[in-house]
C-alpha cells in the first residue's frame, strides 16, 4: 500500500464505509457481537460460531482467488492484488495466546466489540477502553525496546 | 422424509440456535471484507484500528507506521458500528446490553488489546482474511488464540464466575 491519501479515488472512502456496514451488520446478525454467544461457543454449548469464521473465510477466500484473475489492479487504488503475508515468528503465538486469554475471559474481540456498541451495548465501553489501553501499553513498550535496539523492525 | 433423525438430534445439541443466523452472518462478514479487497486490494482487519487511532494522540514510534491508513480505518470502524446499529433497529427492536461483568470486559479488553497487536491480527485479520488467503501465519495465530480462549473460558466457567 503506497501513500493512499494523496491520489485516492473519490469512491475509496465510500467503499470502505460500505464494506464496514456489511461487515458490522453481519457481526450483529450472527449474534457474535454479543459476548454471551462467544462464551457459549468457547464452553462448547453452541458451535454455531464456527460458521461465522469459516463462512467469512470462505467468502474472502473466493474474492482473494478471483479478484486478481478478473482485474489487473484494484480499481480504487491502482494497487496489485497481493497476498498480504504476515511473517511468522514467536510473537504470533505469544500475542495469539494473550489475545486468547482476553477473548476467553470477556467474549469480546475487536470487530465484534465495535459491532456490540452498534447494537446498543453500552457496557462494551469497558472492553473498548481496555483494548485501547492494552494497545497503548504494547505500543509504548515496543517503542522503548525498538529505540534501545536499533535493528530494523519488520512491519507487520 | 429421508432425513436421519439421529443427525437432527446431534445438530440440535451442538447448534441449539440453529445454524442459519451464524452462516448468513458469517457470509456477510466475509462479503464486507471482500467488497473492500476487490475495490482497493486491502485485506482489512479490525484490530489495527486501535493502533492507527492511537497515532492521533500519541507520539510513540510504534504507532506512526499506521498514520497513512488511520483515516480510512476510522471510516471502516464507523461502518461496523452503523451496520450493527441497522441490525439493532430493523431486527433486534432496540438496544441490547450484556450481562458479562464489567471487570471481565475491562481485563479481557486489555489482554485483547495487547495480544492482537503483538500477535499481528485478530479474529477478522487472521481469522477471516488470513485463513481465507490460506496464510500459515494466520492459521497458527487462529489456533493459538482459539485454544487459549477455550481453555480460559472453561476455567472461568469451572470457577463458577457467571455471568
Amino acid at each position: 500500500m503506497a501513500d493512499q491519501s494523496t491520489d485516492r479515488h473519490p469512491l475509496f472512502i465510500p467503499l470502505v464505509l460500505l464494506g464496514g456496514l456489511i461487515f458490522g451488520f453481519g457481526l450483529a446478525y450472527s449474534h457474535m457481537a454479543r459476548p454471551e454467544v462467544v462464551l457459549n461457543f468457547l464452553q462448547f454449548e453452541d458451535f454455531g460460531l464456527l460458521f461465522v469464521m469459516f463462512g467469512g473465510a470462505a467468502v474472502t477466500g473466493v474474492s482473494f482467488l478471483l479478484a486478481p484473475r478478473v482485474l489487473d489492479r484494484a480499481p480504487l487504488t491502482g494497487d496489485r492484488f497481493e497476498r498480504r503475508l504476515k511473517s511468522f515468528d514467536r510473537n504470533v503465538l505469544v500475542g495469539g495466546g494473550i489475545f486468547g486469554v482476553g477473548w476467553g475471559l470477556s467474549g469480546i474481540c475487536p470487530g465484534a466489540a465495535y459491532a456490540s456498541l452498534g447494537i446498543g451495548n453500552v457496557a462494551i465501553l469497558w472492553a473498548l477502553g481496555g483494548m485501547f489501553l492494552g494497545a497503548y501499553l504494547q505500543g509504548w513498550w515496543r517503542s522503548q525496546t525498538s529505540r534501545a535496539d536499533p535493528a530494523p523492525a519488520g512491519a507487520d | 422424509m429421508v432425513t436421519d433423525p439421529v443427525v437432527l438430534q446431534v445438530a440440535a445439541e451442538l447448534f441449539p440456535n440453529g445454524i442459519s443466523r451464524y452462516a448468513v452472518g458469517g457470509l456477510l462478514v466475509g462479503l464486507g471484507a471482500a467488497v473492500i479487497y476487490v475495490g482497493t486490494g486491502i485485506s482489512a482487519g479490525a484490530s489495527t484500528f486501535l493502533e492507527s487511532t492511537l497515532s492521533y494522540v500519541s507520539g510513540q514510534s510504534r504507532f506512526q507506521q499506521y498514520v497513512a491508513s488511520r483515516d480510512w480505518r476510522i471510516v471502516f470502524t464507523l461502518g461496523i458500528v452503523l451496520g450493527a446499529a441497522v441490525y439493532a433497529v430493523v431486527y433486534q427492536g432496540g438496544a441490547w446490553t450484556t450481562d458479562v461483568a464489567w471487570w471481565r470486559l475491562l481485563v479481557g479488553g486489555v489482554l485483547v488489546g495487547i495480544g492482537t497487536r503483538v500477535g499481528k491480527g485478530c479474529t477478522s485479520g487472521h481469522g477471516v482474511c488470513g485463513v481465507g488467503s490460506a496464510s500459515k501465519t494466520s492459521i497458527a495465530g487462529v489456533l493459538a488464540f482459539l485454544v487459549t480462549a477455550i481453555v480460559t473460558a472453561q476455567i472461568v466457567a469451572a470457577l463458577g464466575v457467571t455471568p
